[in-house]
């Protein structure tokens, strides 16, 4: 199978369903990793928003661009979520729709600068860093291997395929990790041994996308 | 799980419906998610917004009237409500002086009040915002996210509230607001965890004698867990705890708050209390001022939470001045 040269905005569409499906399935498991280092509504948070999201999206009819698909899910997350995953996730999309621009479709180049705004956007807004054990472990990884991808002449699809391996890397490096931000972090030494819920969502976006485009 | 719950997804709609109901000093809009005063904002007067994740009970809409909040916004049960909502009750208790946002830090509270501070702004309403960060039990540093706003909510609501009716400036009730914060400190203990109506089962495993030291109020595991020990030794602990944190030297007064975060019956809130009052007789320091009962909760947590508050005369006049809440009612 040939996977998509550009991301254009049906298959912008088709990630946020693709997500939209993917925390449907996995909210049980979502929702125990954060009930053993939070307060267990990660699940039931991000069912929610995605719900919203394809409510929204159904709602906006045709948009052609895949810009406008990623601001209206990251506008709606925001509205929707809640919590510290509404905001992070929901300003996250917004800034990957923002530098996708009026691009009709981007390239791997353009999706990598895309999702590198999207990781940025996560750390100005929640102070976090890489090592701290939140999402970032996640997007930190994820992004740097499909850029790294890209770099290297790979496709969309391969650049994509390589970002969701990353992200799965870099969430299960979590485990070891003491929390320094979020709600673990008032655990201590006794948030380790756990993985983080939000690098284990952010898997999920990153797994979504790589099938979507794939 | 055995709950008075309709259905898990409904909790929050239903029990705004009842708030509706029970008390026709308030208008709650259900759908926004939004309970306000029934009675407009007097023109100049500052206005007060909180909000915060439900099951904190009658934190934060039982504090609506008269001498406390404009206004509060619940979120879904233990997670922070959403920028529109805050802003929506923004709009509709501005009175032209500017809002105060009361905001608990925990990362979700502290990022969907920025968002809204920042549209807020956009629409022309100038916003404070104070944040509360009261538990001891969390290290404080510049690599995390700080310690939780808890028990010092409810006062920071009251005496900002009151400065508010008082007509301080924007700036002077934020800047009460966070002197009432700095002055308080609170120490919590569960001895079991608590069932959120969505998960259906308890946060955490707690045996039957052993007790969670240093928690939050969201079911989250404490710091440590240790053995049940007697009332005293608990509450020795928790005291030590706190005075470490903030030394009280003898003559000062304080405003003593023991809370209880949901399933603790007054009699042994009381049995704590004679025992915070012992610890602060023995160091000299006076209670000026006490509260005793369930105002800051953790849906049906046993534990409770200690709050103490460095007074002077100013808090203790806004302490005294009238209030008219669900919740908190006197000098009415």
């Amino acid at each position: 199978m040939v996977g998509l040269e550009l991301l254009d905005a049906d298959a912008a569409r088709d990630w946020m369903a693709r997500t939209a499906a993917a925390v449907l399935d996995e909210r049980d498991r979502l929702t125990e990793l954060d009930a053993a280092i939070g307060d267990g509504d990660h699940g039931v948070s991000m069912v929610r928003g995605f719900t919203a999201v394809s409510a929204a999206l159904a709602a906006a009819g045709e948009l052609s661009l895949p810009g406008a698909v990623l601001l209206l899910a990251g506008r709606t997350l925001v509205s929707s979520v809640g919590g510290a995953s509404g905001p992070l996730y929901g300003s996250a999309l917004r800034a990957v729709g923002k530098a996708l621009g009026d691009a009709g479709g981007a390239d791997g180049k353009q999706v990598g600068a895309a999702l590198g705004a999207g990781r940025d956007a996560i750390a100005a807004l929640g102070g976090a860093r890489g090592g701290d054990k939140t999402m970032l472990d996640a997007w930190i990884p994820a992004v740097a291997g499909f850029e790294f991808a890209v770099a290297g002449g790979g496709s969309l699809d391969a650049a994509a395929q390589f970002a969701a391996g990353a992200a799965e890397g870099g969430a299960e490096e979590t485990v070891p990790m003491e929390a320094r931000k979020g709600r673990a972090s008032y655990l201590g030494p006794r948030s380790v041994g756990h993985l983080d819920p939000g690098a284990a969502s952010t898997v999920l976006l990153f797994r979504a996308l790589a099938d979507a485009v794939g | 799980m055995k709950k008075l719950i309709n259905s898990p997804d409904e909790v929050v709609t239903d029990a705004l419906a009842g708030i509706a109901a029970a008390h026709p000093g308030l208008s709650v809009d259900t759908k926004a998610r939004v309970i306000t005063r029934a009675a407009q904002t007097r023109i100049g007067k500052v206005a007060l917004v909180s909000g915060g994740g439900s099951g904190h009970e009658p934190l934060h809409g039982g504090f609506v009237g008269t001498g406390m909040l404009d206004a509060a916004c619940p979120g879904e049960v233990f997670t922070s409500p959403v920028p529109d909502q805050m802003l929506a009750a923004a709009k509709a208790v501005d009175g032209g002086a500017g809002v105060v946002f009361v905001v608990k830090n925990y990362t979700g509270d502290v990022l969907n009040f920025r968002m809204a501070a920042e549209f807020a702004e956009e629409e022309g309403i100038s916003v404070q915002t104070v944040l509360v960060d009261d538990d001891v039990a969390v290290q404080d540093s510049t690599w995390t996210a700080g310690r939780r706003g808890t028990g010092a909510t409810l006062l920071v609501e009251k005496m900002a509230g009151a400065a508010a009716e008082f007509g301080g400036s924007l700036a002077e009730v934020a800047a009460t607001g966070r002197r009432v914060n700095a002055a308080s400190r609170s120490f919590a203990v569960a001895l079991t965890s608590c069932t959120t109506p969505a998960a259906g089962r308890p946060g955490f495993d707690l045996p039957e004698d052993e007790i969670e030291v240093g928690v939050g109020i969201h079911g989250e595991p404490g710091r440590s867990r240790e053995k049940i020990r007697p009332a005293r030794q608990i509450v020795a602990d928790a005291m030590a705890a706190i005075l470490d944190d903030q030394p009280l030297d003898p003559g000062e007064e304080v405003i003593a708050l023991v809370n209880g975060l949901g399933g603790t019956p007054l009699l042994e809130l009381y049995i704590v209390f004679g025992e915070v009052a012992s610890v602060l007789a023995a160091r000299g320091v006076r209670i000026a001022r006490s509260l005793v009962g369930n105002y800051v909760t953790s849906l049906d947590m046993a534990g409770v939470s200690i709050t103490l508050c460095r007074a002077d005369e100013e808090l203790l006049t806004l302490w005294d001045a009238p209030v008219n809440t669900p919740a908190l009612r006197w000098g009415v």
